[in-house]
């Protein structure tokens, strides 16, 4: 499982950074959101990973990790994404406002002589 | 007046820390509540907001100043939870510091937006009150989830106060400006989520106090992590070349905006510093701890950056925006120093410089406004020309008409160029660091303690390599202030003879005049706040205290035990 999440986050991290990098602003969006995705996942992925815990304690068991996933990373991560979704639309709105602007999707608001 | 604040703050003391976060977030939704359409009470709601904020900053700065240093910490528990579960705000003497200039700087930035700013778009007072929440809540919270969530607070008010205005120019460096960030908080998330795992707390003393006792294995871990925080800390505090984004949003930001941003990029060097010290404790002399290097060197490679491109700048509000570059580099590198004497001369360099950018941030403004004017004026000359001939007059060719040169001579400036004028000057003497003012006071005290970090007449072994090129970089960088700016005063002021006086408000010059006498102020009063930034700086650099007074802190016992107080 762990080689799993490990693999996925780094692919959406990869995927974002390059998505990131692109001149339009749209794929420069989805790359913040990608790499917002694959943030979430590593935060949640540091509370040990384990499968049918639950994050609640429950009479009789003892309380410790061994029993219990880590309620944390998940609050952390829940918090996250609220953050990161409001943000993203925020992005979002100014990207149309550049957009309707200058009349161009490029992220310096103009074309560049290379750019087909 | 000294008695007076301290008895207010002995009066809220408990929650003194927490009213300073919920005074600007009760503010701003009390504004959204009145609507769009009254914006005189907003105004009005919005200065009152700032002017209790600095109430109440100036009363937990004194109270925090009355104490020793066990003892001279503001903590308070806003869940009543114990220390490390619950959320903490922990205020201390460069809290304290901070949070005065914060409440100072939205204070001017406040009264400036009341002449025109506050019209160019909605919801202006309620994003500046949850901005200067969002900076109050950074400098105050104990807990590194906190810092990140206030941090994106103050950010995402910040997006929609750059935007504030619109048109091209600020919707393009907004986009740019809301890209980066968006990265830095991706790696603050990282980064603390790294350090989560490692330790198992987020709160910050508790993180200090575990990460000294981690196994080696994991140091690896806990390095990655702390330089992922690192990266996004100094995108915030414009570490070169992470600060590309600074000068085209700052420029393009309206006045009043632009002046409460030089503060903001402050909270990522408070940031660096907060957990720089409390993760890597230890003075000069001990081994160089991660990131010490990046800090020193990086810092004077900001520094060397700012001045060389306020040298190139030809536009006054790029020349502020590399001013705002080149005090972060000169604080970067005195901090990575790790020397108590120079942290506290930066601390003060910190407060006199960021005081002065705002004040020309605001006064670039109105300098622009004048070379509209003329402009205009001189539109209406050429339209004058054409439509108003003398009837029946023929004008000769080559002979000049204006005869008024005679007149030039003993003509009295306006007031309005006087004043502007003057308050240029004295911005020039506060960013360059000359004398007599509290910029010149800050270098001094930086070199002095560069060069004596035990005190004078101390034998104290020579700075190094690094020492040395700051010291230079220092008197370079203010050499290259001095040229810049009087470059742009001779082309604003000194060069046009017939341009008509800007129509300037009261309301405008008020905050100039204000951020400006608060510099002569410190400049008067510099022994008494260098010696506060010093001891504040020696806190700093010897986190113990620190973390004994933060996990020693108790929660309220329940009501059953004292009986319930009626919240004010």
């Amino acid at each position: 499982m762990e080689i799993v999440l490990a693999l996925a986050i780094g692919v959406l991290g990869g995927a974002g950074v390059w998505l990131l990098l692109r001149p339009r602003t749209f794929q420069v969006l989805m790359g913040l959101s990608l790499l917002s995705y694959a943030v979430n996942l590593f935060i949640f992925a540091t509370g040990s990973l384990s499968i049918g815990d639950e994050p609640i304690v429950r009479a009789g068991v003892p309380a410790t990790l061994e029993h219990y996933t880590d309620p944390m990373p998940q609050a952390l991560v829940l918090t996250a994404i609220v953050i990161g979704f409001a943000t993203t639309a925020l992005f979002l709105v100014v990207l149309l406002a550049a957009r309707g602007l200058s009349n161009t999707d490029h992220v310096d608001g103009r074309e560049t002589e290379e750019q087909p | 007046m000294h008695a007076a604040l301290l008895a207010l703050a002995e009066a809220l003391m408990p929650r003194l820390p927490m009213l300073l976060i919920l005074l600007p977030m009760l503010g701003a939704a009390l504004m959204l509540l009145l609507g769009e359409r009254r914006r005189s009470a907003k105004a009005l709601l919005n200065l009152l907001c700032c002017a209790a904020g600095l109430l109440l900053a100036l009363a937990l700065l004194v109270w925090v100043d009355a104490r020793e240093a066990p003892q001279a910490y503001a903590i308070y528990l806003p869940g009543n939870w114990s220390v490390p579960y619950g959320i903490v705000l922990v205020a201390d003497r460069l809290s304290a510091l901070l949070l005065v200039l914060a409440s100072g700087g939205g204070l001017a930035a406040a009264l400036f937006s009341l002449a025109r700013w506050q019209r160019a778009g909605v919801h202006f007072h309620p994003l500046f009150q949850i901005q200067l929440m969002g900076l109050n809540g950074a400098f105050l919270t104990g807990d590194l989830f906190n810092l990140f969530v206030f941090f994106e607070v103050m950010l995402v008010a910040s997006y929609g106060l750059l935007l504030h205005g619109s048109g091209r120019t600020r919707v393009r460096a907004g986009l740019h400006y809301i890209a980066i960030n968006l990265l830095a908080s991706s790696f603050f998330l990282l980064g603390a989520a790294l350090l989560y795992g490692i330790t198992g707390t987020l709160n910050m003393a508790d993180m200090a106090f575990k990460l000294a006792q981690i196994p080696q294995a994991d140091r690896g871990l806990m390095h990655a992590g702390a330089a992922l925080l690192g990266l996004a800390f100094l995108i915030k505090a414009a570490l070169w070349p992470l600060n590309f984004w600074l000068v085209p949003a700052y420029s393009a930001a309206s006045a009043p905006v632009a002046a409460l941003f030089a503060i903001m990029t402050k909270v990522g060097l408070y940031a660096v510093l907060r957990l720089w010290t409390l993760f890597f404790p230890g003075e000069a002399g001990t081994a160089m701890p991660l990131g010490g290097q990046v800090l020193v060197w990086g810092g004077l490679a900001t520094l060397g950056f700012g001045a060389l491109g306020a040298l190139a700048s030809q536009h006054p509000g790029r020349l502020a925006g590399y001013s705002v570059i080149a005090s972060a580099g000169t604080l970067l590198a005195a901090v990575g120093m790790r020397q108590s004497a120079v942290t506290g001369g930066a601390l003060f360099y910190l407060f006199s410089a960021t005081l002065a950018v705002s004040a020309l941030f605001l006064l670039v403004e109105l300098i622009e406004r004048s070379r509209e004017v003329e402009d205009e004026a001189m539109r209406a000359d050429t339209e004058d020309e054409e439509l108003l001939p003398l009837p029946g007059a023929v004008v000769p060719e080559g002979v000049n008409l204006d005869e008024d040169e005679q007149a030039l001579i003993g003509r009295a400036i306006p007031a309005a160029m006087a004043f502007l004028g003057l308050s240029f000057i004295v911005c020039t003497l506060l960013v360059a660091g000359l004398p007599p003012l509290s910029g010149f006071v800050s270098k001094l005290a930086l070199l002095t303690a560069l060069l004596n970090p035990a005190g004078l007449g101390q034998a104290a072994p020579a700075p190094g390599v690094a020492g040395w090129l700051l010291l230079a970089l220092l008197i370079l960088s203010g050499l290259a202030a001095t040229i810049a700016l009087s470059r742009i005063g001779i082309r604003y002021f000194w060069a046009p003879q017939q341009r008509p006086a800007p129509l300037l408000r009261v309301i405008e010059c008020l905050p100039i005049v204000l951020l400006l006498a608060a510099c002569g102020l410190l400049s008067w009063q510099a022994g008494p706040v260098l010696r506060y930034t010093e001891a504040a700086a020696q806190t700093l650099h010897r986190p113990g205290p620190y973390i004994e007074a933060v996990l020693g802190s108790q929660p309220v016992p329940p009501p059953a035990v004292v009986p319930p107080e009626v919240r004010p």
